[in-house]
C-alpha cells in the first residue's frame, strides 16, 4: 500500500471515528494542537488502525507520533 | 433499544438484575453452569414483553468472553450495559485458606469482571454512551471473618471502577459500584436461623435483603438519570454500614 493510500484511510477514521474536519487532516497537523484529540482518543485511532490494517501497534511505538504524517508513517511501515 | 449483559444473571441478585433490566433493555443473561435457570429468567423477560437471550461466560476465561461477546454482536449491536456481578465464594479462615482457593476467587470475582469489561468498554467507546456496573459486597470494605479472598476481590472492584470513572468520564462512560450487605441468595442459604436473627439485629431495617432491593438500584445507575453519577459505592445493605 503506497503512503498516500494509508494517509486516505487514516484520514477517514479521523473523520469518522473522532468526527474531525476532514479539511483538518493533513500530513502536517498535529495531533493533540491541531486536531485536539485526548489521550484517549488517540487510544481509540490506534484501537480503530489496528481493526482497520490488521496490524498490532505497541505503546512504545506511539511515544514519537505527534502528527497525522508520523502515524501514517508508522503504519505504513507495518504494512 | 440498548443492550445489557449481567454475568451470572441466571440465579440470585443476576436473576433480580436480568428481570429488571428487562423493562428496558435487551439482556443477555450470562451464565456459567447454571443454563436451565438462564433459560427460565430468559423465558419470564420475554413473558414480559421483553427481549432477552442466554449466553455460556466463563469470566475466568478471555476465550470465552471474546466468544460471548463476538455471538452478542452479531444478535445486537454491542453491549452497552454491563453488569459485572458473576462471582464465587470458597470461605477459610486465613491460616487454612487454600492457596487455589484465594486464586479462583480472585481469578473470577475480580480478574474476571476486568477482563469483561476491557471488552465491553470498546463498543461503549465508539458510541460514547456506556453503564457499567460492579456488585461488590460490604465485605469489600469491612473484611469479614472466613472471607479473605472473598473481600481482598470485592474490594478490588472499587479501584477498578473508580479508575474506569476516571478514563472514560469524557466518553459517557459511567461506572459505579453496588455494595449489597446481606441478601437472601443461595450464596447466604448457609446460614442459619440463629445467625441470621443476629445479623438482623445489627441492621436498621429489621430484615435480610432481598435481590430486588440490588436490582432497582442497578436499574437506576443504568438509566440515562443518572449520567452524572461515576466512581461511586453505593452500600445497599439495610443500614448495616450505617
Amino acid at each position: 500500500m503506497e503512503v498516500n493510500e494509508v494517509f486516505e484511510k487514516v484520514k477517514n477514521l479521523f473523520v469518522e471515528e473522532l468526527g474531525i474536519d476532514a479539511e483538518k487532516v493533513t500530513m502536517e497537523a498535529k495531533l493533540e494542537e491541531d486536531l485536539e484529540i485526548d489521550s484517549l482518543g488517540i487510544v481509540e485511532v490506534v484501537m480503530a488502525f489496528e481493526d482497520e490494517f490488521g496490524i498490532e501497534i505497541d505503546d512504545d511505538e506511539l511515544t514519537d507520533v505527534g502528527t497525522v504524517g508520523q502515524a501514517v508513517n508508522l503504519l505504513h511501515s507495518k504494512l | 433499544m440498548k443492550t445489557a449483559l449481567v454475568t451470572g444473571g441466571s440465579r440470585g441478585i443476576g436473576k433480580a438484575i436480568s428481570l429488571s433490566l428487562g423493562k428496558s433493555f435487551n439482556v443477555v443473561v450470562g451464565y456459567s453452569s447454571s443454563k436451565d435457570s438462564a433459560e427460565e429468567v430468559v423465558e419470564d423477560i420475554v413473558k414480559s414483553g421483553g427481549t432477552a437471550t442466554a449466553i455460556q461466560i466463563d469470566v475466568k476465561s478471555s476465550e470465552s468472553i471474546e466468544n460471548a461477546f463476538v455471538t452478542i454482536e452479531e444478535e445486537f449491536d454491542g453491549v452497552d450495559v454491563l453488569v459485572n456481578n458473576a462471582g464465587i465464594t470458597k470461605d477459610n479462615i486465613l491460616p487454612r485458606l487454600k492457596e487455589d482457593d484465594w486464586n479462583d476467587v480472585i481469578d473470577t470475582n475480580l480478574s474476571g469482571s476486568f477482563k469483561t469489561s476491557q471488552r465491553a468498554i470498546k463498543h461503549m467507546m465508539k458510541n460514547k454512551w456506556g453503564r457499567i456496573v460492579f456488585i461488590s459486597s460490604i465485605v469489600g470494605m469491612m473484611g469479614n471473618q472466613g472471607q479473605a479472598n472473598y473481600a481482598a476481590s470485592k474490594a478490588g472492584l472499587i479501584g477498578l471502577s473508580k479508575s474506569i470513572a476516571k478514563e472514560m468520564g469524557s466518553r459517557n462512560i459511567t461506572s459505579n459500584v453496588i455494595a449489597p450487605g446481606y441478601v437472601d441468595t443461595d450464596m447466604t442459604a448457609f446460614l442459619t436461623d440463629e445467625q441470621k436473627n443476629n445479623i438482623i439485629e445489627q441492621l436498621s431495617i429489621k430484615r435480610i435483603g432481598k435481590p430486588e432491593d440490588i436490582a432497582n438500584i442497578v436499574s437506576f445507575l443504568t438509566s440515562d438519570e443518572s449520567e452524572y453519577i461515576t466512581g461511586q459505592v453505593i452500600s445497599v445493605d439495610g443500614g448495616i454500614t450505617s
